[in-house]
Order: C-alpha cells, then structure tokens, then sequence
C-alpha cells in the first residue's frame, strides 16, 4: 500500500491539473461535448484508468475528489445516468479485453456519453443461471459470427448505441467452456428491441430479439469459449455499480422514509418507531460497509466483497419502503400512474412511495439474485462446499431445459 | 451533488500494519494460552478470571495501557488499538477484566484526570472496575444508591463486571466518583448467565473513600465503553461464524458435507454479511472514540444496536449448525451464546441504542 504522502501529493497534483485544464477549458462557455473530449484526452476522465485511455493508471479512490472539483465548475455531464452499464461494466470490460484498435474507437466515445452502451445477458431460459444462456453465436467461412437467439432484462436497450453479447459459440462442451462475448451495435440488421413491461406499470427494461445478426469477428472479446470469464469481469463491477457507491448519511432509501417520519408526527406508532430505526441503524452500518470496501479496494479490482454490500442494500431498500408507506398510511394507496411508459432517467427527481416500494422488488433481482449472492459469499468467500451439480460435466446441449 | 458532508469518509476503517500486526501477535497468544477448552473448564473453577492469561495481556504485552498517554506510563496509542485487543478477546471469550479494568475503568479514570491510578493500570499492578450494574442504560443512568457520609461510602451495587478481580473500585455516588479499596468492601460473586465474564454484587458499609471526579465522566466513559463492547461483539461474531463454517465443511449428513446445503450455507452468508456491516460500525465507533470526534454518540449507538443483535444471531446459528453437539456442554457454542446475550444486556440493549439514537438524529418517538 502507498503512504499517506505519497496519496497527499498525488490529490495535490490532480487538484492542480484540474485547476490547469479549468483555466484553458471554461465550462460556461465550451461546448459540452468539446469539454468531455478535452477532460478525456487529459486523462481527467476516469483517473484509475491508462495513459491514453482517459486515465492516469491512478487509484480509484482518487476519482472522487477529481469528479466534485469538476462539478463544482459546472462541468457538463457524461450522460452518467443513461450511460450506467458503459461506464461501469462495458468500460471495464473493454479494457480488460479490447484490442487497441476497439478501444481507440470506443472508449472515448463511451465516456463522453455519445455512445451508450448496454448489456445482452439474461435470457428467459438463463437468468441466475447465466452459463445456461441458448443464443446461438455460429461462424461462418467468411469469419463473421451469425447470431440468433433472444435476451431479456436489457436495461438501455432503447437508448443504447452499443451492447455487449455472450453466446452459446460450442453447444458440445460443457456449459461454461461454450460461450462467446461479443459487442455490437444496436443498429445492426436481425436486432429487434422491445419495451418489458415491469410491476410499477413503466418499461425501463427491453427484450432483444436476434435474428440472423452478423458480427465481424473484429467485435469478440476474449477468445473464442472465453465468454464465461469475460462475462465474470462485466458482472463484478455491475454489482460494484449497483452496490458501491458512497452515499451521505441518511442517504438513499431510508432518506424518504425518514422524511415522511418528521413530517407526519400523527404516524408516530412505538413499533414503528423501533423498526425505521432498526432500518436507520442498518443503513447507517450498510454505508460505513461501503465506505470501508472503497476504501479496501482503493488500488485493487472488485471482488466477492461487493456481493456483501449488494445484498444489504437491496434488504434495506425493500424494508424500508415498505415502512414508508406504513408511515404514510392511507395516502399510499394512492398511486401515480400504471401507465405503460418509457422512464425519463436523466430528469426524473422525485419516485413516489408507491414506485419506490414496487420499483425495490427489482434490487434483490437484479444484477444477481439475492440468493446467487448469498452463494458467492458462502462459497468464496466462506469457502464452503457448492451444492452437488448435475450440469457441469455434461454438454450443455445434453443438459434439461 | 450533494451538499450534506460524507460523514465517515475522514476515518480510515481498514486496520493499518500496527494493527493487524497486534490482533496476529494476541490471536496467536490466545490459542496457545486460551484455547476453548480451557475458557470452558475455566467456567466451573472457583475462580472464574484466568489470571495467568491476564499477566500474559496486562503485563507481558502491556496491553492494558493502551489508551493511557505515555507521560502516565501507557502506550500512547488510541482506543482504536484498544478495539483491536477487544475483539481478539471477544472471539477467544477470553475470562480477563481486560473490558472493566482496561477500557471502562481506564476511561473514567481518564476522563476524571487522575495520574495516580492510570500509572499502575498500565504497568498492570493493579485491576480497577467500575461499581456500576453491567447492564445499565447509558442513556438514563439509574442514580447510585451509595450514600458518601464525609469519606465514607455505604451501599450495594448489583450485578457489577470485573469487581471479583479488582483491588480498586471506582464507586459513582450522586456527589462524584470515588475511588475505594476492594478489600474494604463486601464482593459477593454470582452465578452468571456468562461465567467467563463472571459478575458480583457489592456491599459497602462505611468503606473509605477518596473523590477522584465528577459523575459527569461516567457518561463519556460508558460511551467509549459501548464504543469497545462492539469490538468484542465483532469478535464473538468471527468466532462463531469461523467455528460453525469448519464444522460445516467437516461434518457428513445425507452423504454431502451439510456445508454444502444453500439452506444452511445461505445462514452462514447472512451472518457474514451482518459481520461485514458490524464490523464498519464498530471500527468507525472506536475511530471515533480515539479521535474525539463529536460523532461518537451516533456511532456507538449505531455499533451497539448492531452489535447487540448480531453477535446474538450469530452465536444462535453457530449453535444450530452444529445440531445435537451443538447443545452440549462439551462445544464452544454456548461460551459465545452466553457471552453474546450478556453483551446485548450491558451498558444498553439493542431498543435503547436505537431509541437514543432518534432522539440523536431527529427522528423522535
């Protein structure tokens, strides 16, 4: 680990360079899309990242300090709203696994937000078990990939430039030693998108539809039967996405229900009072948990740790907007609206109780079931012994669906 | 942005080289010298404290003077080390008055300004405890009944951790705290839920007395108290979950190692996750402690109410994951079931905490 003075002047220096790049770059006046080139091409975009690739080769951890000292002069913003899944899990895995020409081309435009990008992963016959997934990646003579299958849950679908892809490339070996990762644009031929309808009446996710999609060999990632491992590195930084941020005292989904709390003294029963304090107190915990994983993981890659504080936020969230509609009583029986819609992400700023209740059943879902993540945790983290299997040494195409 | 401060950011929650390197060096002492076995005989010896482990603590590793500056012949350290001992004794269940003598009697002293009694609490020649019920409320701290009549002190006090082994006693009265010789008072020790940490009842009929502070000290001393409680919860909490996952990975039931079950493994990873998230809290709670920082009340509450019940659970669990042994004399389970429910009892229960903690963050009953 490096000393306290060596972070120091590190945070000294990118304090300086942010300043410097401030006084030749005003944000008031620049075009916003000039301004994100300008900050990516002075490695200002993501510190942690390479020379040359937006980044310093800096810790991490550094990020932040960078990120509020542009947000305090008004910087424009990346499209970090829409643009989740690129910026968290296609970014890493692009780097991870891209080669120099794909990443000359994209990455840029990945962090500037000109380019979204989402995820094909899920499928309706492989949601927690991912290594199952049956869309068919088969190469042709021409060294092109043909595609057929269908996803499901693809968040971004419908704003999305890019998606990353894992198929079934061998259905004769066994499951896991099968698939293939791909990225593509949305726009090819054969790429169907259509909303999904959730509980909370709105479609924010999508169903993908591949018929007959070409893929130039150009656009795989990893090799050919790597898809498993490389989907891996997109996954653990998705629930580092989903479960990493720091956020403030109170923060998050306890913060309403507090609120309402202080407002409606009339609701004041004593039990439940003890559980948004029950509540209150694992929130306040969950957030010092995060805290401490950031600061664990400054230089590091993100680990089995991350499901920990997945599955913590996802248990409070649920709790907690059920009580705030307890809290509420009566008025949440109202509800906005079931209308089938698209979400307005970027300008959306206040979910009401009845979505945040509804919307929280998707947290312990999402991303990783809750019980994948307890299975994460009891078996790498704890070590304990995986269940028997009865799919990982037969091929996959041999295996009961 | 936000414009609320990210309280917690300023604190380092990961254990630095010094510390790893003092919970590495005690681990390995405690299961040399305390193995459960022994903590578990211990239990039914007329004298419940070990007091050979207690010389190893207090005096080989002058682990006692931790938190006491070193003009007064401590340590220097902060009470962040003092965590790092507790927790390592909280998991071994170690039967030492390392939390009465070293960390709530330290306190007060500390608090009081003494630099008469501090000296000999480092060097370990003498074991002070503090003549206040384990399981007082914090937050509505009962008034002593000891009556101070010129420097005499009469009076009973039930229930009181550490006092069986202590040659000093620091009794709070309604006019301060006073400092009383243990061979002047009557210490009558009881059968306890918790026989490692074993408690007495104590009587004082004209013992003599001499006023060290004002009573006020007992409330920043039984902060920094529940503030260390928290690591020992950490502690019971690794213990039990340590010993239940190798039991799971050894014993066979139905052909299949149990551990290899979702519905016992899936346990095992909540308790672990309830660990991860007491382990932040008490580390920022002792973080705070060291520091002085005004955000301690809230970070023990936090740390306690946690604590007070995952410590429980997770003795709980390591309890039934051992089935039929598990609720025999002769497993460890119950050493950290008994210590985990006496620590959700003392010095506040988990409701306590929380309730407290609403009047603290403005969310009244």
């Amino acid at each position: 680990m490096s000393t306290t003075t060596d972070r120091a002047s590190q945070v000294h220096t990118l304090e300086t360079e942010v300043q410097d790049f401030l006084a030749s770059h005003d944000p008031k006046t620049m075009e916003p899309i000039e301004f994100l080139r300008a900050r990516y091409d002075a490695g200002l975009a993501w510190v942690n990242y390479p020379e040359g690739r937006g980044g310093k080769g800096l810790a991490r951890s550094l990020q932040r300090g960078v990120d509020e000292q542009f947000a305090a002069a008004g910087s424009p913003d990346n499209r970090s709203s829409i643009n989740v899944i690129g910026l968290g899990m296609a970014a890493p895995t692009l780097l991870k696994y891209a080669g120099a020409d794909n990443l000359d081309e994209r990455l840029r435009s990945l962090w500037t937000g000109e380019e979204v990008w989402c995820q094909l992963f899920s499928e309706p016959g492989a949601g927690s078990d991912l290594a199952g997934l049956a869309t068919s990646a088969v190469q042709q003579e021409t060294g092109d990939w043909l595609i057929n299958g269908q996803k499901v849950w693809t968040s971004m679908a419908h704003e999305a430039d890019y998606a990353l892809l894992v198929t079934r490339s061998d259905p004769d070996k066994v499951k896991h030693a099968g698939m293939t990762y791909f990225f593509l644009r949305t726009d090819t031929p054969g790429v169907d998108i259509r909303p999904l309808r959730q509980i909370t009446g709105e479609a924010e996710f999508n169903e993908v539809f591949l018929d007959d999609v070409l893929i130039p060999d150009s656009q795989r990632l990893g090799g050919r039967g790597e898809g498993w491992a490389v989907s891996q590195t997109t996954l653990m930084n998705e629930r580092v996405a989903i479960g990493g941020r720091v956020i403030p005292r109170e923060g998050g989904p306890i913060r309403p229900a507090a609120q309402a709390w202080r407002k409606h003294p009339e609701a004041r029963a004593a039990a439940l009072h003890d559980r948004l304090l029950t509540s209150w107190v694992e929130a306040e915990a969950t957030r010092l948990t995060t805290i401490r994983l950031g600061q664990q993981l400054a230089t590091g890659a993100p680990g089995p740790e991350g499901s920990t504080v997945k599955l913590a936020y996802s248990n409070i969230a649920q709790q907690v907007t059920g009580l705030e509609l307890e809290i509420l009583g009566e008025d949440a029986l109202r509800y906005e609206n079931y209308e089938m819609r698209r979400p307005d992400i970027e300008h959306r700023t206040n979910w009401s109780p009845g979505y945040r209740f509804l919307r929280s059943k998707g947290n312990s879902i999402e991303g990783g079931t809750s019980e994948i993540m307890r299975n994460i945790i009891a078996e790498r983290v704890l070590g304990l012994p995986p269940e028997p299997r009865v799919d990982k040494d037969v091929p996959w195409k041999e295996i009961s669906k | 942005m936000s414009t609320q401060p990210m309280v917690g950011t300023a604190h380092s929650l990961v254990a630095d080289d010094i510390a790893n390197e003092l919970a590495r060096s005690l681990r390995s002492m405690l299961q040399t010298h305390a193995p459960w076995q022994d903590v578990l005989a211990g239990t039914e010896r007329e004298s419940t404290t070990d007091l050979a482990l207690w010389k190893r603590i207090a005096q080989d590793q002058g682990l006692t003077g931790l938190a006491i500056p070193e003009d007064l012949g401590g340590a220097g350290a902060s009470w962040v080390e003092v965590a790092v001992v507790m927790e390592e004794l909280g998991r071994a269940v170690a039967p030492v008055p390392y939390f009465s003598s070293a960390v709530l009697a330290t306190a007060l002293l500390l608090e009081a300004g003494d630099r008469e009694l501090l000296p000999k609490l480092a060097a370990g020649e003498s074991i002070a405890a503090v003549a206040i019920a384990f399981a007082t409320n914090p937050y509505d701290i009962a008034a002593s009944t000891v009556t101070v009549s010129g420097d005499s002190l009469s009076g009973t006090v039930g229930l009181v951790a550490g006092a069986i082994v202590a040659d000093i006693l620091l009794v709070p009265t309604a006019d301060g705290i006073y400092v009383v010789q243990a061979s002047d008072v009557q210490v009558h020790p009881v059968i306890s839920l918790d026989m490692t940490r074993q408690l007495a009842d104590i009587t004082l009929d004209g013992a003599h007395g001499q006023r060290v502070g004002d009573r006020a000290a007992l409330d920043t001393a039984l902060r920094i108290g529940a503030a260390m409680l928290a690591a020992e919860q950490v502690g019971l909490t690794q213990g039990a979950l340590d010993t239940a996952v190798a039991y799971m990975k050894q014993r066979y039931q139905f052909g299949r190692l149990i551990g290899s079950y979702q519905a016992l493994k899936h346990r095992m990873a909540d308790v672990f996750v309830s660990l991860s998230q007491l382990r932040a809290a008490a580390i920022y709670a002792a973080a705070c402690a060291g520091a002085d920082d005004p955000d301690l009340p809230v970070a023990t509450a936090v740390a306690q109410a946690l604590g007070s019940v995952v410590a429980v659970k997770a003795a709980e669990e390591c309890l039934q994951m051992h089935g039929g042994i598990g609720f025999t004399w002769e497993n460890q389970s119950h050493l950290y079931l008994k210590r985990a429910k006496a620590d959700s009892l003392a010095f506040g229960r988990a409701d306590q905490h929380r309730a407290a903690l609403g009047e603290i963050v403005n969310l009244p009953s």
